[in-house]
């Protein structure tokens, strides 16, 4: 089937299932479960550019996801001055995660993949804490309330909201990764000393990866925050969230835009309307469905990811849609100079 | 603030450095042969835990006399010991052998997933109908360990030495010593120094490398359960989500020692302990997690060979 189509029917799809979903039967309607997912598609496409594209494993994206929730929130709440609106606030949280993504950056990306790795898992658990302890900016384990919006299908406008975003993200990183940078990224994931020895600038490749990571999980916090009118708790972004992002990247398949989407798509619907609607159910047979009862989806959550990262790094390493090598590029004197003439 | 609390919180940092050096020789024996992160090895860690409350209140030696518990304790430690060396023979049979020649990150992956498969296992055991796990009514809730050792002190003068303290070096200074004879002056320590070196050699040279892997495994596993059964007593209170940050304390202290490095995992440990009582006393203590991480990040960064380590280089 043709690429560009496929994009099309899905998009509009997606656009149009907030009005199929009403015409469902009210047990299986969706309604605002399906946004989250669109927004942890961004998210994912953003660790993709580190993993996927460079082939550097960070588990700390909630980390970014944070410091995107909360700057969003500091930038738009009435509590601070700032209150510059939903587009300043989106933009400052992005800024604010690369900034921070920069800090972290710039000494540890010399560090082998393990250790890089570990690094950003720490990184991840004292930013959860620094946001904890903070209080007197973040106001605490209680996190900040923005003013809540009304109406009663008020997700709409942050469904469509994700929905353009992606849309955009799907064009800019496709160009991207045929762009002399996303080359840059294959070679210095494929062999950095050879792409070092060809006269690629890893390193900068690799800061640029790691900055446009931050600052789309930066951007997945702002719509977070956005949607619930509220920064969310610091428990939130624990490595827990990280690793969602991660298996929504590993799944699909690293490096491979369709596939991270569709990855997403799996463990967002598995994480937000599966295991939710088969909780529905057990209430509905009169069965308990709290967090205390062992048949509750909820405590099946950690074992599902699991061996869904156990089974694919064993039998599928390169996820369920793999990524397609980056087809040479056309010769100068070719087909491809001749359109560019004409 | 005088020198006595100072040296009172030295101890008890020493003490409980013990513990988390005993998971981080754990960590750096298999990390020292195939240059793994196991990162499943805290939550091995709290399964062994699991499986030692469940012995204990199977035993019902939460009111057992104190000559019942110098036979049992024991036993127990050798049980858990079984039970994480089992475990650990399976996974690295199921889940890494497969994996072997695998890129680092594919096999960190693994065991990240392995990690969470841990984790939700010992959820589910936390909702074991036993007494000792609250009957099962909340599975997820941090559970009691029976306090057997009690808080008796061997010493209470100007600073105070609980029995506990003397249990923790009692159990992690002879395994020191017999887990550094074991890779320095056994045959299988030579294989597994050899394998570490250069499997491919090691292999051409008779040694079994998928066997000597596993056993170093088993080994490993053994350290965390019999660190599970320690943790139990010293602390007291066990929860299916600790072993994720008990594995990330061991980690970092097998990193500031030196990975790899015996000697270094423990010394690791008890600056790590001294770091965390002092850090408790000195500043508010939600804090302290912060600290140590900290530590972690800063001495990946400027000495990823840590203190005594010589060996951590990339092998191109």
């Amino acid at each position: 089937m043709n690429r560009p189509l496929a994009w099309i029917a899905a998009l509009a799809l997606v656009a149009a299932l907030p009005w199929i979903d009403l015409l469902l039967p009210p047990y299986w309607r969706l309604g605002g479960d399906v946004g989250p997912i669109l927004e942890l598609a961004i998210a994912a496409l953003g660790l993709n550019l580190l993993v996927g594209n460079a082939g550097l494993l960070n588990l700390g994206s909630a980390a970014f996801v944070a410091v995107g929730a909360y700057a969003f929130s500091i930038l738009t709440t009435v509590v601070y001055p700032f209150q510059i609106g939903f587009a300043g606030g989106a933009i400052g949280a992005m800024a604010v995660s690369a900034l921070v993504g920069a800090v972290i950056a710039a000494p540890t990306l010399r560090l082998r993949g393990d250790y890089l790795a570990i690094v950003t898992l720490g990184f991840g658990e004292i930013a959860k804490d620094l946001v904890t302890n903070l209080d007197v900016i973040t106001s605490g384990a209680e996190g900040l309330t923005l003013e809540p919006a009304s109406g009663a299908r008020a997700w709409l406008w942050p469904y469509y909201l994700a929905l353009a975003i992606l849309a955009v993200l799907v064009v800019a990183l496709t160009n991207l990764d045929r762009s002399r940078f996303g080359r840059a990224l294959a070679a210095v994931r494929e062999d950095e000393l050879a792409a070092s020895a060809s006269g690629v600038p890893a390193r900068r490749a690799k800061l640029w990866a790691f900055l446009g990571c931050a600052a789309l999980c930066g951007l997945y916090g702002a719509l977070y925050a956005n949607r619930l009118r509220f920064s969310g708790l610091p428990t939130n972004y624990d490595f827990q969230l990280s690793l969602v992002i991660l298996s929504a990247v590993i799944l699909g398949g690293m490096g491979s835009i369709p596939g991270v989407i569709i990855g997403a798509f799996i463990i967002g619907g598995l994480n937000s309307i599966v295991l939710a609607k088969v909780g529905d159910l057990l209430v509905r047979l009169g069965l308990p469905n709290d967090s205390n009862s062992l048949a509750s989806p909820t405590n099946w959550k950690f074992l599902i990811f699991g061996l869904c990262l156990i089974l694919m790094m064993r039998f599928r390493p390169g996820g369920l849609v793999p990524a397609r090598r980056v087809a040479p590029a056309p010769r100068a004197s070719g087909d491809g100079g001749a359109h560019g003439a004409a | 603030m005088d020198g006595w609390l100072i040296l009172q919180l030295l101890i008890e940092g020493l003490s409980y450095g013990m513990i988390i050096a005993l998971i981080a020789l754990g960590y750096t024996m298999v990390y020292g042969v195939v240059e793994l992160i196991n990162f499943a090895h805290g939550d091995l860690f709290m399964l062994g835990c699991y499986a030692a409350l469940t012995l204990v209140g199977g035993l019902g030696l939460a009111t057992a006399t104190p000559a019942t518990l110098w036979w049992a304790l024991p036993l127990i430690a050798i049980a858990c010991a079984a039970f994480g060396a089992l475990i650990n023979l399976g996974v690295e049979r199921v889940v890494y052998r497969p994996l072997r020649g695998a890129p680092k990150v594919t096999v960190l992956v693994t065991a990240i997933g392995l990690s969470f498969v841990f984790i939700n296992l010992g959820l589910f055991w936390g909702g074991a109908p036993m007494e000792v796990f609250g009957g099962g009514r909340a599975p997820s809730s941090p559970k009691d360990f029976p306090n057997l050792i009690g808080d008796t002190t061997v010493y209470d003068g100007v600073v105070r030495i609980a029995l506990k303290d003397v249990l923790v070096v009692a159990v992690t200074v002879p395994l020191l010593i017999a887990l550094t004879w074991l890779v320095k002056g056994t045959s299988l320590g030579r294989a597994m120094r050899a394998v570490a070196q250069a499997p491919t050699a090691a292999r051409l040279m008779g040694v079994d490398v998928d066997r000597v892997i596993a056993i170093t495994f088993a080994v490993g596993g053994a350290l965390a359960g019999i660190a599970a059964v320690v943790y139990g007593l010293y602390i007291t209170s066990v929860s299916f989500d600790m072993g994720f940050r008990m594995g990330l304390y061991a980690f970092t202290a097998a990193v500031l020692g030196g990975i790899g490095n015996l000697p270094g995992a423990v010394l690791g440990g008890l600056v790590i302990g001294v770091a965390r009582s002092f850090s408790d006393v000195f500043l508010p203590t939600e804090w302290t997690n912060a600290i140590i991480f900290l530590v972690l990040i800063l001495l990946l960064v400027f000495r990823p060979t840590g203190l005594l380590g010589s060996t951590a280089r990339e092998k191109v």
